[in-house]
């Protein structure tokens, strides 16, 4: 808004201040809490992300029967590690093979599972991913960088419902004598949607 | 409806943006508009498939110019404005209070829901997906439609998102993980696969 110079809201885009006009309505009507809106948005930036996955991965990878039960219900497995609800309430788990490795999406909107790896990034809910996720998965993969041979399987999950899917990506070599804590700082976050791996350069 | 959101298949969208060491916000405005959005839905006055179609229902051109956060500011306002929420005097609504977001986060909306009908399939039956075109919200990606596929997981009866959203009630129906070979769906050479979460009324025996 370059002809508002003196303005208070001469650094904002239109978008900016159109969210911000909206917000004080919805203040101003009693609709909102404020105070939620700051709780929500710290819960988000703070306390909910990747590194509550990474735990659950790690777990799986060093202990055979939270593995199985991960598999067999991913919702409790997980939950029993404090990981649960809005946007992860019906999980199933990904285990990546060396046959076949596991890559998630969401065509129709950004369904993410927010309880293990928080909000999504922009990419993941942008035109380019969405559309060619499905039709072209290696494609996808190279333009992150990753090339899996050719008899390794892509398997594509598009979320067209309220299932939330958790890559658990396939534990790096010569990784034998890391604690669990050490291998959760492995995972990193796109690895737990398919479209990494997990490991040290990653 | 065959609106914007249904891009799967898609091509022309350009390579993926990918940002080295990406902020979780671009701009502070999105903070806000992420806490505003999830407030108003703590108000009930819409559900997840209502305000999905909301977003879905902003004109092609216009949705695919837009980020994400401003589709979500687009549909907040339009749902608000449905139900004459945003001019003339307040209503009064139920409202999320600050010592409720971790709680009501914790908790989530589980979409399970009993069903007396049986379950058409099981896992291992070979499915066809209906040419189905409905005006309205669904879940049914239009590259799967014609497509004969296999049920690979069975997730129990769901709250169906084509009644839910049109505030025809939660009409409860099977939902499946059916799989298909990329060959079969997108022409891929090889033997990728694909799998998407479908709900009963889009299949029928192959």
């Amino acid at each position: 808004m370059p002809h508002d110079g003196h303005d208070d809201h001469s650094e904002l885009s239109p978008i900016a201040l159109r969210v911000k006009a909206l917000e004080s309505l919805l203040v101003e009507k009693g609709y909102v809490d404020p105070a939620a809106l700051d709780v929500l948005i710290d819960t988000y930036e703070t306390r909910i992300g990747p590194r509550n996955g990474a735990k659950v991965v790690a777990k799986a990878w060093t202990d055979p029967a939270y593995a199985k039960w991960l598999k067999d219900d991913a919702t409790q497995a997980i939950a029993s590690l404090g990981f649960t609800g809005r946007q992860g309430e019906h999980m199933v788990a990904l285990f990546n093979t060396p046959e076949i490795h596991n890559m998630v999406v969401c065509t129709l909107c950004s369904c993410y599972p927010w309880p293990v790896l928080g909000l999504p990034p922009v990419w993941y809910k942008s035109p380019p991913y969405r559309s060619r996720a499905v039709s072209d998965p290696r494609g996808v993969l190279k333009e992150f960088g990753v090339t899996l041979p050719e008899k390794t399987k892509i398997s594509v999950w598009d979320s067209t419902a309220e299932i939330r899917y958790l890559v658990v990506p396939l534990r790096p070599a010569n990784t034998e004598n890391l604690s669990e804590e050490e291998l959760a700082g492995l995972v990193n976050r796109d690895s737990m949607i398919g479209t990494r791996l997990a490991g040290r350069t990653a | 409806m065959n609106g914007p959101q249904d891009m799967g298949g898609m091509t022309g969208f350009g390579p993926i943006a990918l940002e080295a060491n990406e902020p979780l916000f671009h701009a502070p405005w999105e903070r806000r508009a992420l806490a505003i959005s999830l407030a108003m839905g703590g108000t009930r006055q819409w559900n997840i498939d209502m305000s999905r179609h909301a977003r879905e229902k902003i004109p092609p051109a216009q949705y695919w110019s837009l980020s994400y956060y401003e589709i979500w500011m687009e549909g907040l306002q339009r749902l608000m404005a449905e139900r004459g929420l945003l001019d003339g005097a307040a209503k009064k609504l139920p409202v999320l209070a600050a010592a409720n977001v971790a709680p009501a986060l914790a908790k989530g909306s589980p979409y399970i829901r009993a069903t007396d009908a049986k379950p058409l399939f099981k896992i291992g039956d070979r499915v066809k997906v209906r040419d189905l075109h409905p005006e309205g919200h669904t879940r049914l990606p239009g590259y799967l439609r014609g497509k004969t596929g296999e049920v690979i997981l069975y997730h129990k009866a769901h709250v169906f998102p084509d009644s839910n959203s049109q505030g025809a009630g939660e009409n409860p129906q099977h939902l499946y993980a059916v799989r298909f070979k990329a060959r079969d769906v997108f022409g891929a050479k090889n033997d990728d696969d694909l799998q998407a979460d479908l709900f009963e009324p889009y299949l029928e025996p192959a």
